[in-house]
């Protein structure tokens, strides 16, 4: 109970029902008591011209001194239902005539309320307005109200010249025609009326707080529980949950805003998190890198001491240079380690991509020949040298195989590995590394990835709303992350970050006919791209002039276990591993930075049981 | 200084030192160990070394302290350091504390031998100099030092800032007089990465050694020196100005400069 009397709406409902409670009371309230006293002067009225009338009709019978017939007069309207007493006092203060018979003859004291208004400055007054002769009062208690009007009866030529002479020329006031009329009645009209505004007033102000209440609810309530619920989300560390408002009010404005908090939050989080996983990981190998280079260190010094002092020992000598060249190995390896937390660039020499191949074959055929795998080496001995990181590259090799050589278990297998020389056009494999707005946002989006790429993110505006698109970062590949298949009329591509418009005016897909999008693309030009996700169809000039390129092609399959379809689109992201306690997850993102930082791709195929392929390009040139 | 060493190994890896110990004594040195750096300044208090290797992380008393108290002692030995932890910063911050010569761990015994030729010779010429000092013989010169608003990391390399923003790279006279005559120069790629503290270029003597180059500036290289490539006599004729090896863009020169030694401090 106590939180229904908290809540906004609530109080909203009870501010306004107070509010139209406190105006329609005051509204009723004058209104009952102007309606009142509007009954009350008609009533007064009619008792006024009632007196009139009675003091008229009786004055030929005064003057002729007829009291049978007065009485009878006066005894006939006394009969009237809403009328209780018609007296006539006279001067002494003597009743002479009465609708109640009892009356005649009695005394009337001078204080009497009848007499008061006259009465009350002990010397009477002769001349009185209508509303200070009329009185309202109760005879007894809990009886109906009665109004009672005094008519002074004054004096006439024709009454002290009457031939009773009963009055005198100097009085000038004879008597007065005192008659009282029952207000029942009328008090019951002011009642039902009273009753009739009360029930409006009750009504009124019923209707209006359900009304409001009613909006209330659809405008504040409801969306701010919406916020509540997702602050509660985001307070529990879903940072995900997004609050689908599309309403154009503050609320609504309330909702987009905290929802572009949650998401700028949850990048901020992600970031976070990534940086304090490379910052643990650049802590750990700089561990590792000063432990074990110690060890190392004692064992290049001392081979390769013994290398000098055995060169007319050729058996032992090429023996030693293999201790040597792996250890010098090593030592690149701990380096690289380093570099990897520093994310450093590749040191590429000229070096033939089979004879890395070779090497790293070197290193684990053992471990192939105990798990009883057959390694298929399909290699193209005319394949040009090309300009990489051998050791990078060895490591990629390595890597690969060891994860191959995992998939396919102990019971045996093959694994391929093919290379060829390769001519593709840019088109389907060339990467979109960086994309920007016309006012030079970014546009890539390292938080979507599509296999390991990070996304171009656009956004579409419409009438309706806003949507989210995760464009494929590879030209003409059209893999796009998106919930649209066809541009609507209204809608239209801009920056999610500034708004602008992508689209590009004027310009229709010429496969198509759909609207065209643009952004740039720094030092390669503009990237065009079709609307349409059935058609495609894209452009990019600048990498299309440089015509068709020569790529090394590695291929390296195995019959293993497979990869799972919805772990394929994640096994290029750090720390994903599907080895669990066995692997760091560090693998494949390693080699796929290694390959990215060689302007190469890599990509992944595979059927669960049937087996998983790799495949690198490596462009034989780098693009200028 | 009764007794007298040519080296003086300090680390505190007992593998190292005999390692370190074995190749130099082959070579015909006189070699002094040290597990710590602590008994390394008492027997630096008793004896005379020629050159001094040090590692860098030790416990307790690291190769930086070490250094700084070898400086404060006045100790004109020169110090060659290494390290297991070989980050640049590393690197440059021992070249810049009075270090002769930075190798990373692990290394080849050609590579700390080379090294420790190098310090010899460079005891010999810082020698020389000084007898030429006191004989106030101002005629020979032994050795040029680098032009006056150039920067150098340790006594090898030299960087000059350029009007373009671009530094130009090479090495000192000082550093070619440690090492018998260059025979030939191996240089890196156009468009390649150089980074502070690390090989740039390699110098291959006429007795055959190898001598690593360390950049004092990371950056891109734009521009080689094909002339010195060509003719390498170009280089020991005129190292500051003919004999420059790269020009680079740097990546982040003006934080990088305050950790090389400028070089108009030499004239004070």
């Amino acid at each position: 109970m106590k939180t229904m009397f908290n809540k906004i709406g609530f109080k909203l409902i009870l501010a306004v029902g107070v509010t139209a409670l406190l105006t329609i009371g005051i509204f009723s309230y004058f209104n009952i008591h102007s309606h009142s006293a509007s009954l009350l002067a008609e009533v007064e009225l009619g008792a006024n011209q009632l007196s009139e009338t009675i003091i008229h009709s009786t004055r030929y019978d005064m003057l002729l001194n007829q009291r049978d017939r007065i009485n009878k007069i006066i005894n006939t309207i006394g009969e009237q239902p809403s009328i209780r007493t018609v007296r006539v006092i006279n001067k002494s203060g003597a009743i002479i005539y009465s609708s109640h018979q009892a009356d005649i003859g009695r005394m009337v004291d001078k204080n009497e309320e009848s007499c008061y208004a006259c009465h009350a400055a002990n010397k009477p007054l002769e001349r009185l307005p209508i509303k200070r002769r009329t009185r309202i009062f109760r005879p007894v208690q809990s009886a109906p109200r009665v109004l009672g009007i005094i008519s002074p009866i004054y004096n006439e030529e024709s009454c002290w010249q009457a031939d009773c002479h009963a009055h005198q020329k100097s009085q000038t006031v004879l008597g007065v025609l005192d008659i009282t009329i029952s207000l029942e009645e009328v008090d019951k009209q002011i009642q039902k009326s009273e009753m009739e505004i009360i029930i409006f007033a009750i009504t009124a102000v019923l209707a209006l707080s359900f009304i409001i209440g009613f909006f209330v609810r659809r405008w504040v309530v409801k969306p701010v529980n919406e916020l509540l619920k997702a602050t509660n989300q985001v307070g529990v560390g879903n940072l995900n949950y997004t609050i689908k408002d599309r309403r154009k009010d503050e609320l609504g404005m309330l909702a987009r805003s905290f929802n572009n908090m949650t998401q700028k939050l949850s990048e901020a989080r992600m970031q976070l998190f990534q940086s304090d996983k490379m910052a643990s990981l650049g802590r750990l190998a700089a561990g590792v890198a000063h432990e074990i280079n110690n060890p190392l260190t004692g064992v290049l010094t001392y081979s390769s001491f013994l290398l000098k002092r055995t060169e007319n020992n050729p058996e032992l000598h090429e023996d030693l240079k293999v201790i040597v060249r792996e250890t010098k190995r090593s030592r690149e390896i701990v380096k690289s380690l380093l570099d990897f937390a520093r994310q450093s660039v590749p040191k590429k020499n000229e070096a033939n991509i089979n004879e890395i191949i070779e090497r790293s074959v070197l290193v684990i055929e053992n471990q192939l020949t105990i798990n009883h795998i057959k390694l298929n080496k399909n290699l193209d001995l005319s394949l040009p040298t090309i300009t990489v990181d051998a050791n990078q590259m060895q490591q990629v090799f390595i890597n690969l195989i060891v994860n191959a050589a995992d998939a396919v278990g102990t019971n045996g297998g093959t694994i391929s590995i093919n290379t060829a020389l390769i001519t593709l056009s840019p088109y389907g494999i060339t990467h979109i590394k960086k994309a920007i707005c016309p006012k030079r946002h970014d546009l890539t989006d390292n938080e979507y990835k599509i296999d390991g790429m990070p996304s171009i993110k656009l956004k579409i505006l419409s009438l309706a709303g806003e949507d989210i698109v995760h464009f494929d970062p590879v030209y003409g590949r059209n893999r796009h992350l998106t919930n649209i298949t066809e541009l609507k009329n209204d809608e239209k591509v801009v920056c999610p970050q500034c708004n602008t418009s992508l689209m590009e005016e004027n310009v229709k897909c010429p496969k198509c006919g759909s609207a065209v999008i643009s952004f740039d693309i720094p030092t390669q030009g503009k990237f065009e791209s079709c609307t349409s996700k059935s058609c495609g169809w894209q452009r990019w000039d600048a990498v299309d002039n440089e015509g068709k390129r020569e790529y090394i092609e590695i291929k390296l399959s195995d019959t293993g276990c497979g990869i799972a379809k919805e772990d394929l689109a994640r096994i290029f992201e750090p720390f994903f591993s599907t080895k669990g306690q066995k692997g760091t997850g560090l693998g494949l993102s390693v080699i796929w930075g290694i390959i990215d930082n060689h302007n190469g791709t890599i990509s992944v195929e595979s059927i669960i049981n049937k087996g998983t392929t790799f495949t690198i390009h490596l462009p034989l040139r780098q693009a200028r | 200084m009764n007794k007298q060493f040519d080296i003086l190994v300090i680390d505190d890896e007992q593998v190292i030192i005999d390692a370190v110990n074995k190749i130099c004594s082959a070579e015909g040195f006189k070699v002094d160990t040290s597990i710590d750096a602590k008994d390394a300044l008492e027997k630096l208090s008793k004896y005379s070394y020629k050159i001094i290797v040090c590692d860098i992380m030790m416990p307790d008393f690291d190769g930086f302290e070490f250094l700084d108290e070898i400086m404060r002692r006045k100790i004109t030995s020169p110090v060659i350091m290494t390290t297991g932890y070989s980050t640049v910063e590393n690197a440059v911050m021992s070249l810049y504390k009075g270090a002769i010569d930075f190798i990373p761990k692990p290394f080849t015994a050609d590579e700390i031998l080379n090294s420790i030729i190098r310090a010899m010779k460079y005891s010999e010429v810082q020698k020389m100099l000084l007898a030429s000092h006191i004989q106030e013989d101002d005629a020979t010169i032994i050795y040029v030092p680098c032009p006056a608003k150039y920067y150098r990391l340790g006594y090898s390399s030299w960087a000059e800032e350029e009007n373009a923003g671009s530094i130009l790279i090479g090495v000192t006279d000082l550093f070619l007089k440690t090492i018998e005559g260059v025979e030939e120069i191996e240089f890196q790629k156009i468009d390649e990465e150089i980074i502070q503290g690390n090989q740039c270029a390699s110098i291959k003597s006429k007795d055959g050694l190898a001598h690593n180059v360390l950049s004092p500036v990371t950056g891109r290289i734009i521009e080689r020196n094909e002339e010195v490539l060509k003719d390498v006599s170009i280089l020991e004729k005129d190292p500051y100005f003919n004999g420059w090896f790269y020009r680079i863009i740097p990546s982040e020169s003006e934080y990088e400069l305050k950790h090389l030694i400028p070089c108009s401090s030499d004239r004070l």
